[in-house]
């Protein structure tokens, strides 16, 4: 057993880490906000090329967690988990060129992310993988989605019909991979909230010292890396489990994934907010930006509360 | 990243599943949990047969009689013990997991002859002596004296939280042997025989209304130089190398047995009604034990991860305070939802005919302990925002 870190992994992690530091940093992500339909196509085959939406299919899912965690830390939107996965039933995901999407759930409203810019979407059912062309939608955007990086759009019924492209038990497993790279997402999001509010409270100073000095405030950091690390073994051990490299049951691990990165990910996002006091309210902090992910993954694939119940029907 | 275990670690695996398959059969039913003299016998005699079937001391070093299993050996000897329900390690757990690790690496060969061996075989019980009423988290501010007489040190003070005092024949203790420096570099460690003239044991009651630990006068207690270990005043870096031995496998039974709690209460929630409906039909209570269950997989994801990382580098970095400060807070949110479903069973500590309420009231009550022995979660959170976030000292 070695549930560490290989070189070679640490390398993965460490060159689409700075890969999206060049490319990705925090003011191009915000540049988003500005844009319409706010993913920059050229910039999705950028990431395309560095193998964000192949690493699943060609290495494995202990790879594509790796790679996933930075997606999330450094806020990239877009269907990232769908895309990654989908090779199987649309052509040109791996490049780039085609970007796919999910339709989450059919209870009404139905939303659909990036509804702009979405050219597939896939649909989780009972009778199998369903696949619909976007533009097939009738659709009514939101003017002001919570998070501005994940616009939305209501879907107007009759929905189209869609086609059958794989079987329920491939349904089933495109939804586990989801679950676990979108956790992967979550954890890099509470590390990077954590991040954030960590560097924030050791310089600024309130009553003649650096507020991180002050227990109340050093606590709730030291609580949000506790969560952070809690979440990153579950991720982790979730990735080993669909790539058989172990013998935990990958659907229970990837539904523990969901459910303490998901935590994780509102935690960081809400207490970040708050060791950045007023400034943390503010649209200019990033603080907020991390909460607004966190809200928005944590209705992709599956809330906190739906894996739980999953989790507690095996016991 | 890789959970699959390796042929060798499958094959110390399956050798000790079928060691154990043949002897537990032969091990006595365990006594009740106060009776002291009782259990002194039952615990050194399991010792005693691990020792004999070459289990014993088994993260030591071979050269002192150990085993010298790896981390994962360790993490599999804890896991395949308790899934076995072999009794745990006990009163021998001063012995073999703190004071033993320290002698192996601070104290003389004469030392080391005298003690290493009867710990391994079950013959010698050791107790701590390290917190006092007015040093807990603020360890380093111990007052116990021990003034030098000759070739003898006399100690005078009070020592407090002392598992197995009554029962045990020598005491790890740290004596203050100088006042005048910084409280961390006037101190020493010793071997006490508990068998000396002026200790006086008295127990301490706790919450749950039992005897778990004492509070240990000492009066002029006469202790040989040759028991010092390490150099007079080296004794808080003496006592720290303990640290140095940690490997992540810390909770691995705790672990394991919680998870077996959960499993219990599901269990019992589909057998018990609450205002006419079944426990188990409350989406809430199935939620909220999927969070926790959810979480004991992180948890033994964690002790996994904290392993490998010992494997490689030969020390458990961050992962340990991370999770004595998770599973811990885990235990409190478990122990109210297991009150919550007891409901008025709750303010029983006994079973109540087939219903197990005094084992849950009496989990209930353990968590409330959890957060504050070996580090409260307070102090855990400091070490966790200084030397892991560099956030700055209150002091």
């Amino acid at each position: 057993m070695d549930f560490w870190l290989s070189d070679d992994e640490r390398d993965l992690q460490d060159g689409i880490r700075s890969f999206l530091l060049g490319r990705f940093p925090i003011d191009v992500v915000r540049a988003g906000e500005e844009q319409p339909g706010v993913i920059d196509r050229d910039r999705w085959r950028e990431l395309a090329a560095t193998g964000v939406f192949s690493v699943a299919a060609d290495i494995g899912m202990r790879a594509a967690v790796l790679v996933f965690e930075e997606l999330g830390r450094a806020l990239v939107p877009g269907p990232l988990a769908a895309s990654a996965l989908a090779a199987a039933w649309v052509s040109g995901t791996a490049t780039g060129d085609t970007i796919v999407g999910v339709l989450e759930t059919l209870d009404d409203p139905v939303l659909v992310e990036h509804p702009a810019q979405v050219d597939v979407l896939l649909i989780v059912s009972d009778e199998g993988l369903l696949r619909l062309d976007a533009s097939a939608l009738t659709m009514h955007t939101i003017e002001r989605p919570l998070d501005t990086l994940t616009p939305v759009a209501v879907v107007r019924r009759p929905l189209p019909a869609a086609t059958r492209v794989d079987t329920s038990s491939a349904a089933r497993q495109f939804e586990r991979d989801a679950v676990v790279l979108t956790s992967a997402l979550q954890l890099g999001v509470a590390l990077g909230a954590t991040h954030l509010a960590q560097e924030y409270a050791k310089q600024r100073e309130q009553f003649g010292r650096p507020i991180g000095g002050f227990q109340a405030v050093k606590h709730l950091l030291a609580d949000m890396l506790v969560k952070s690390e809690v979440a990153r073994s579950a991720v982790y051990a979730a990735a080993c489990a669909v790539d058989g490299a172990g013998t935990d049951d990958a659907y229970r691990a990837a539904s523990v994934a969901k459910v303490m990165a998901g935590e994780a990910a509102l935690f960081c996002g809400k207490t970040g907010i708050q060791v950045h006091g007023g400034m943390g309210f503010t649209w200019e902090v990033h603080a907020q930006r991390y909460w607004k992910r966190a809200v928005a993954l944590d209705n992709s694939f599956g809330i906190i509360d739906h894996h739980a119940a999953i989790i507690a029907a095996t016991l | 990243m890789d959970l699959c275990y390796t042929a060798e670690e499958d094959t110390f695996r399956s050798e000790l599943r079928a060691w154990l398959a043949d002897v537990l059969p032969h091990v006595p039913p365990e006594p009740p949990t106060h009776e002291w003299a009782a259990r002194r016998v039952w615990d050194t005699a399991w010792q005693q047969m691990l020792f004999e079937a070459g289990y014993a001391g088994i993260n030591w070093p071979t050269e002192y009689g150990g085993r010298g299993a790896t981390p994962t050996e360790h993490l599999i000897f804890l896991e395949e013990t308790e899934r076995a329900r072999a009794p745990y390690v006990g009163m021998n757990f001063v012995g073999l997991l703190h004071a033993g690790p320290t002698l192996v690496v601070e104290a003389s060969a004469e030392q080391k002859a005298a003690h290493l061996p009867p710990i391994l075989r079950g013959e010698h019980v050791w107790c701590q002596g390290f917190s006092e009423p007015s040093a807990g988290s603020d360890l380093a501010a111990l007052r116990c004296r021990a003034i030098r007489d000759g070739d003898h040190y006399v100690i005078s003070g009070q020592k407090i939280w002392t598992s197995f005092a009554h029962v045990a024949d020598y005491c790890e203790i740290l004596v203050r042997t100088d006042t005048d420096v910084p409280k961390h570099r006037g101190i020493t460690w010793l071997i006490m025989p508990m068998d000396s003239a002026g200790i006086d044991v008295r127990p301490l009651r706790t919450m749950d209304g039992g005897i778990e630990f004492s509070e240990m006068f000492l009066d002029e207690v006469r202790v040989p130089v040759a028991n010092r270990v390490g150099d007079e005043n080296d004794g808080w870096r003496v006592a720290m190398t303990t640290l140095s031995f940690e490997r992540g496998t810390a909770f691995v039974s705790e672990l394991l047995q919680t998870m077996e709690l959960v499993a219990d209460l599901a269990e019992l929630a589909k057998h018990i009604t609450r205002r006419s409906a079944l426990a188990w039909d409350d989406a809430g209570l199935r939620r909220d034990l999927g969070k926790v269950a959810a979480e004991l997989d992180a948890l033994w994801a964690l002790t996994r991860r904290n392993i490998s990382e010992a494997s490689r580098t030969g020390l458990v970095g961050a992962g340990g305070n991370v999770f004595k400060l998770a599973y811990t807070d885990l235990r409190h949110r478990l122990g109210e939802i297991a009150m919550h479903l007891l409901e008025r069973a709750s303010l029983s500590m006994d079973d109540i005919d087939e219903l197990p309420s005094g084992r849950h009231v009496h989990g209930r009550i353990h968590g409330l302990k959890m957060t504050i022995a070996a580090g409260t979660s307070q102090v855990q959170r400091n070490i966790i925002g200084e030397r892991l976030l560099g956030l700055p000292k209150e002091r």
